[in-house]
């Protein structure tokens, strides 16, 4: 990766986080710690690799993406819509009884949604009945899914992780967000280490273990992905919930709570700043 | 004509519609022989995937196939997609109104031996409490084919529930039988009370009306093959036409048919009485499917009896 193409991604990113932050300011509600620490998971595939184009969000041939941690909403909304999906003043209104954002990923009302989700554990099946769906149609495109490391404690990922081996889906990709928090504390804590690769790898998959805030490093554990014929990839992507926000990285607090007024200055802060080393502005890019 | 099962005449008209229409894919969690999509399998392995003992990933698996634009047919029995994989379909399928047809054979009583274990008689109220979803109850061979169609026709989830044992042809004595989602049948006239009845109980009820014949009463029966969206207007015209109303089903008296029967009563201005037949909240056990019928009072004697009951509270 080219080094001004890793800090055009890096500039969206932050961008990103700063749309969050300002979704969940407005709606008092939402999920921030997660949607900071998969953001730049999103940016990569919505900015960087995915198949896709905004003006046709439901063309059959295009490359999918689900977000089975479906709470992140604040991460998925603010990408999808710097992408052009949507207008940028639908995020103001975001968990509103008149808005289409709703505290879960919604695929009927939003456009750049390839699937709804929100009850935790789901996503993956459907990841495969796309990819498998990719397949009786003739292997037109790659499916991507996104699950938590919290909510790989589901049974039912390990359903779908059985099956998908079975299949030997090898258009789908599937990123672990591997924050080590979930809403109760340290995953480590409450569902026991994740161990997410040695598990999707005696399960049959491909696994990579990644820095997931590292740019280059996710793009080139996508292509290492496509290159595996006859399994499914599993990229274990190392991230920090709350990304970005110091006081917000790696404390389980964080998981769903609202910042106070205050801490939402400092959080800005921190991101004009990072924007400022990134050597980027705010410019063209309402805050 | 021989008596033969729902489950079997589903399995090869779903065969037959994947002759005709290739956006169809079937999954079965290792039910294939039973839930009868081995048919499908063998003639379109290409559009068939058994993903295993794992529902709740079928049915996510369905929504995912579904959400490319395939019509899905998602299979096992009763008790584990309505009642295993419930969270998968409400929010998997349903919430997203995903063309999904939600497939539980198996269902009631007459699965019989397997016991109470496998006898799902909460299904009919699970499916009919999620918004969207469309619940379809077919009482023989010929409405489960054009039943089949009908729901391939229609883009949405549904939930088709079927059962195990054989039954006897219902629909061929009416001319023309045309199935429409939603639309109740009227399979015999009568003018002093209605039987509405659901799948396995509408030949019970038949049976149950000549058996009243006898003793001057005329019982319409209604077959209600569709439970939701439910026929309105045929339970009200009954009610107002014979001015009492017995319902019959192979499933719990709460949440089924009678309880949506009774909802349409109440809030008319045609308050006529329902007593409903059914399982009386109480779990199945191990008989054979006709014992099993006869102990938990799903007979024709049982449903005459209300038939009674209800004309004296009139």
């Amino acid at each position: 990766m080219e080094a001004s193409r890793k800090i055009e991604l890096e500039t969206i990113a932050t961008k990103c986080r700063a749309d969050a932050l300002a979704m969940v300011r407005s709606a008092h509600s939402g999920h921030l710690g997660g949607s900071l620490s998969v953001m730049d998971l999103l940016t990569v595939l919505y900015f960087d690799v995915m198949n896709i184009d905004p003006e046709k969000p439901h063309d059959p041939h295009r490359d999918r993406c689900v977000l089975s941690k479906g709470h992140c909403t604040p991460a998925m909304y603010s990408i999808l819509s710097r992408r052009g999906y949507f207008p940028r003043a639908w995020l103001s209104n975001f968990r509103q009884i008149d808005s289409v954002l709703s505290g879960h990923v919604e695929m009927t009302k939003v456009p750049g949604v390839d699937m709804s989700a929100g009850s935790l554990g789901q996503g993956l099946s459907a990841g495969l009945g796309m990819a498998l769906a990719s397949r009786v149609d003739g292997g037109k495109y790659r499916v991507y899914a996104i699950c938590g490391d919290g909510e790989i404690q589901e049974g039912q990922i390990w359903e779908a992780a059985q099956a998908a081996s079975h299949y030997a889906v090898d258009n789908l990709t599937v990123f672990i967000d591997n924050n080590g928090i979930q809403l109760d504390g340290f995953t480590e804590q409450i569902g026991g280490a994740s161990n997410a690769a040695a598990k999707f790898s005696a399960f049959g998959w491909h696994t990579t273990e990644i820095d997931g805030h590292d740019m280059e490093s996710i793009e080139k554990a996508l292509e290492e992905a496509w290159s595996i014929s006859g399994k499914p990839s599993v990229i274990v992507a190392n991230t920090v919930k709350g990304k970005g926000i110091s006081f917000m990285e790696n404390n389980p607090k964080w998981h769903g709570n609202v910042p106070t007024e205050d801490e939402f200055e400092i959080a800005f802060k921190e991101l004009d700043d990072r924007l400022a080393e990134l050597g980027a502005s705010w410019e063209g890019w309402a805050r | 004509m021989k008596k033969v099962s729902t489950r079997e005449i589903y399995g090869r008209t779903l065969c037959e519609l994947g002759d005709r229409d290739d956006s169809v894919v079937v999954v079965d969690a290792d039910l294939s022989l039973c839930t009868m999509t081995c048919y499908f399998a063998g003639k379109h392995p290409e559009r068939f995937f058994n993903v295993g003992i794992s529902e709740a990933n079928m049915v996510g698996v369905g929504a995912g196939l579904a959400a490319t634009g395939k019509t899905v047919f998602v299979n096992s029995f009763a008790m584990f997609t309505a009642g295993r994989a419930y969270d998968q379909i409400r929010n998997s399928v349903c919430y997203p109104h995903l063309n999904v047809k939600v497939v539980g054979t198996h269902a009631g009583l007459t699965v019989g031996e397997d016991g109470a274990t496998h006898q799902c008689v909460e299904d009919m109220s699970l499916m009919r409490t999620v918004p969207g979803m469309t619940v379809i109850v077919p009482c023989d061979a010929e409405e489960t084919r054009q039943a089949v169609y009908a729901m391939a026709d229609y883009n949405g989830p549904c939930y088709f529930r079927l059962g195990r044992a054989p039954v006897s042809n219902v629909v061929d004595s009416l001319p023309g039988y045309k199935f429409e989602i939603g639309k109740a049948v009227t399979v015999k006239e009568g003018t002093d009370v209605t039987v509405i009845a659901a799948g396995t109980m509408v030949e019970v009820a038949l049976e149950a009306s000549s058996a009243l014949k006898v003793k001057g009463i005329n019982a319409r029966v209604i077959n209600m093959h569709t439970i939701k969206p439910i026929d309105r207007n045929a339970i009200l015209s009954a009610a107002r036409e014979t001015g009492a109303i017995v319902t019959a089903e192979e499933h719990n008296v709460i949440g089924g048919l009678g309880s949506a029967v009774s909802e349409v009563i109440v809030e008319s201005d045609t308050r006529v009485p329902v007593v409903r037949v059914g399982v009386q909240d109480v779990f199945g056990h191990s008989a054979p499917a006709e014992v099993c019928m006869a102990a938990y009072g799903l007979t024709s004697d049982r449903v005459a009896q209300a038939v009674q009951q209800a004309i004296a509270m009139r």
